[in-house]
């Protein structure tokens, strides 16, 4: 290549590199206007979309039962109280994929009686009307006395529903022993033939039987209660079906009890609310259930009271008077 | 007209003898009257009590939540055990042909149509709801010996009824033209439920194998009303209840208080209705030694129920049965044991004691005994349950039977007098063609008791 031409191939890539600076300006400029056109119209679109996705006036989006989301006028909302059929019928059903299971650790029993008071103020009952009680204990002479808290045994061989003539009491998929009083016929073969006396009747009208007379009955709190009918503790069904303890275990100030699902194999302690392995607390302590000998296969499990956290002493003795109508 | 009964000059004549007998009873007289009016009276005074029982609620009784089948239940288990007496006598009796049960036969049906009907209505004073009564046919479920019992108890009663009922209609068509100033509604029931009887052999035929199958078909029903009454107890896991014998041990219970039942009804139906030629001192005899060996019968069975617990001693039974022998319950049970079977049975192995009168005296021990004997099965037993009774009042430990319940007992026991009362006085209590049945001159009593057995 000669000198000249050199040269003049240098002048003409001067050229060159000026009007390719300029092209290379102008694309910028046009990709930069383009982005913006492009994102802007995004934003309006995105903005269009949102504008479109907001609740119209006066509708709501509520989600059913059966998981739907569905939009309804705020002017058809009801508040939704369960009538008595939904409750029976939920009540008879229980809830689904639970094997609810208490374990009751003796060692930590001082006889506090909370969870009889908690109980009985749920369940509208007397003070000596129990569904569960606080009982003292002694094998034998030589044997040391101790409370045990004994609620309904909710047995998976309940010989209380068995005998029962009219399916009022009736044992449910999660393991909870219910009684229907609107089923009860009175006749109390389920308490003559229940081996833990865990059944109470109502001899007399019931404490609140007045006050509770507009409330719709719901058999997982067994309120309201009626007179001439069996009540039983129900391992707090009504509570369950709200993800919470029982009231007798959330009551405890000890920390006696241990409630949850065998199915999870996981209890919580109503006092500190740790969760620990159910299969575990039952090895390491020696668990048993309440007459074995008699096949009943009770759903509530105890820890012998060994290193008792309290000295038992025998308290006052209480008097019970019965209300007379 | 040959094959027609009760057609010949002799025939007629035999039959106007016994119907004159028998039916100088039935008629409404002023004793009649008087005894009902009394027995109506107390009906009502202690229905009474059931009224304020059902306005209260069950805590007007003494029962509570321990001791929760009391009173009731021990009445309704005695009503149950003394109808059984019906079967024993017609069927496994008559079945295997002792004449000497002919007469009384009809009594022991109306014991039994009596108690049995009365043990459905008691059973309903111890319900909690008794308005929910329906339930038990709308809801009822199979597994429960509740449901068990009222379908046999009902059909023990109706085939009870009809066994009654058959062999009367010969009776009603030979009574109905000799009910002279009786009055009108009575001679019309007797026309109509005599549905024309005309005493042809081809309806004798009929009839007596009707009452044939019924007097088989009645046998297991009676077994099983009782059975299935123990059942109410023995299914449960407790001590006391919980026993593999208690279905024979009613069974064989029933038949010494209903034969006392039995024996008690035939001492005054022959006092008041004048009846010594039907109801004679051999048929007394003859049923006295039918009530010592079921006694001994049911003393075997008390042995096995009460020793062989009471040599191991397992933990709950020791506690019963010290309750029992020895404790609160120990006057009740010794009283029952030694008033109620062991010395009235002793003595009754004396033929001098089988006589009318003492035999009333004997036969009312029993029955008293037989009555607390149910008390005593189902009360106790509840008293010491597994756990311990804590922390509820006093009166809840230990059952004591209220004023009111009592009342509603003892309407329940008038209203069997009532039933009993009915039957026998408005319609022939001694079965008059079969009285005539005999071949004449022949005595019904003696033919028998030639046989050393019964």
């Amino acid at each position: 290549m000669s000198k000249e031409n050199h040269e003049e191939e240098k002048g003409k890539a001067d050229l060159d590199k000026v009007i390719d600076n300029s092209r290379r300006d102008f694309i910028r400029k046009v990709t930069l206007a383009g982005a913006v056109t492009v994102t802007g119209g995004a934003a309006i679109y995105s903005g269009h979309r949102f504008e479109k996705a907001k609740h119209r006036e006066g509708m709501v989006r509520v989600l059913t039962e059966d998981n739907r989301l569905v939009e309804i006028p705020v002017e058809q909302m009801r508040d939704f109280k369960p009538d008595l059929k939904m409750l029976q019928s939920r009540g008879r059903e229980g809830i689904s994929g639970r094997r609810w299971v208490m374990v009751i650790d003796l060692s930590k029993c001082r006889n506090a009686r909370k969870c009889v008071e908690a109980c009985q103020s749920a369940h509208h009952l007397r003070p000596y009307e129990y569904h569960i009680n606080t009982l003292v204990m002694q094998e034998s002479v030589n044997t040391p006395a101790y409370y045990m808290p004994k609620p309904c045994q909710h047995c998976d061989n309940p010989p209380c529903v068995s005998v029962c003539p009219v399916d009022a009491t009736y044992k449910r998929q999660d393991g909870i022993v219910l009684i229907d009083n609107e089923r009860c016929i009175g006749c109390r073969f389920c308490m003559a033939a229940c081996p833990y006396s865990a059944r109470m009747f109502h001899w007399q009208e019931p404490q609140q039987a007045e006050a509770d007379t507009d409330q719709e009955y719901n058999v997982e709190l067994n309120v309201p209660q009626k007179k001439g009918t069996i009540s039983k503790c129900l391992f707090s069904a009504d509570r369950l079906r709200e993800g919470m303890l029982p009231y007798c275990v959330s009551a405890c100030p000890n920390g006696v009890f241990y409630f949850g699902d065998e199915n999870e194999d996981a209890v919580t302690n109503g006092t500190t609310k740790e969760t620990v392995r159910l299969s575990e607390l039952l090895e390491k302590s020696g668990a048993y259930r309440l007459m074995p000998e008699l096949g009943t296969k009770p759903r509530v499990y105890y820890l012998p009271p060994k290193n008792r956290l309290f000295e038992f002493e025998e308290g006052e003795k209480r008097e019970y008077k019965e209300d007379k109508a | 007209m040959d094959d027609t009964r009760f057609n010949t000059p002799g025939e007629q004549r035999k039959i106007d003898s016994i119907a004159a007998d028998i039916l100088r009873n039935v008629r409404i007289n002023r004793s009649f009257i008087l005894w009902m009016g009394f027995l109506a009276t107390l009906l009502a005074l202690c229905l009474f009590a059931y009224v304020i029982q059902l306005r209260q609620g069950l805590g007007v009784t003494g029962l509570r939540d321990y001791t929760s089948w009391g009173m009731y239940i021990a009445n309704f288990v005695f009503f149950v055990a003394t109808s059984l007496v019906g079967m024993l006598i017609s069927s496994v009796l008559g079945l295997i042909g002792y004449q000497w049960v002919k007469p009384i036969a009809r009594i022991a049906e109306i014991i039994a149509i009596a108690f049995a009907a009365v043990a459905g209505l008691v059973i309903i004073s111890d319900m909690g709801r008794p308005d929910r009564l329906p339930y038990v046919f709308m809801y009822g479920r199979v597994q429960s010996p509740i449901l068990w019992d009222v379908t046999v108890v009902t059909t023990y009663f109706v085939l009870s009824l009809l066994l009654w009922f058959f062999p009367l209609i010969p009776d009603l068509a030979i009574a109905k033209s000799r009910l002279e100033g009786r009055p009108a509604f009575l001679v019309k029931a007797y026309e109509i439920l005599s549905f024309r009887w005309e005493h042809h052999e081809m309806q004798y035929r009929i009839m007596k194998q009707a009452i044939r199958i019924l007097l088989i078909l009645i046998i297991p029903t009676a077994f099983a009303i009782h059975t299935v009454t123990s059942w109410l107890f023995a299914v449960t896991p407790r001590t006391g209840w919980d026993s593999t014998i208690f279905g024979p041990y009613f069974i064989s219970g029933a038949f010494v208080s209903g034969t006392a039942a039995v024996i008690i009804a035939m001492y005054f139906f022959r006092r008041s209705y004048r009846l010594e030629k039907y109801l004679t001192d051999e048929t007394f005899e003859k049923i006295g030694r039918v009530l010592v060996l079921v006694s001994i019968v049911y003393f075997y069975f008390n042995l096995n129920e009460f020793l062989v617990p009471g040599y191991k001693l397992k933990t709950g039974d020791a506690i019963h049965l010290r309750e029992l022998f020895t404790g609160h319950y120990a006057p009740l049970f010794w009283g029952i044991q030694l008033l109620g079977l062991i010395i009235p049975v002793t003595l009754l192995l004396f033929k001098r004691i089988r006589r009318p009168l003492p035999m009333l005296v004997i036969s009312l021990l029993v029955l008293i005994g037989a009555w607390f004997k149910r008390f005593i099965i189902v009360v106790p037993p509840q008293a010491h349950p597994n756990l311990p009774i804590q922390n509820v009042p006093v009166e809840w430990v230990i059952y004591k039977p209220t004023l009111i319940e009592t009342a509603v007992t003892v309407a329940s026991i008038v209203l069997v007098l009532i039933i009993i009362t009915i039957l026998s006085k408005l319609f022939p209590v001694i079965p008059i063609w079969e009285m005539a049945e005999e071949e004449p001159g022949k005595d019904i009593n003696h033919e028998n008791s030639k046989n050393p057995g019964l």
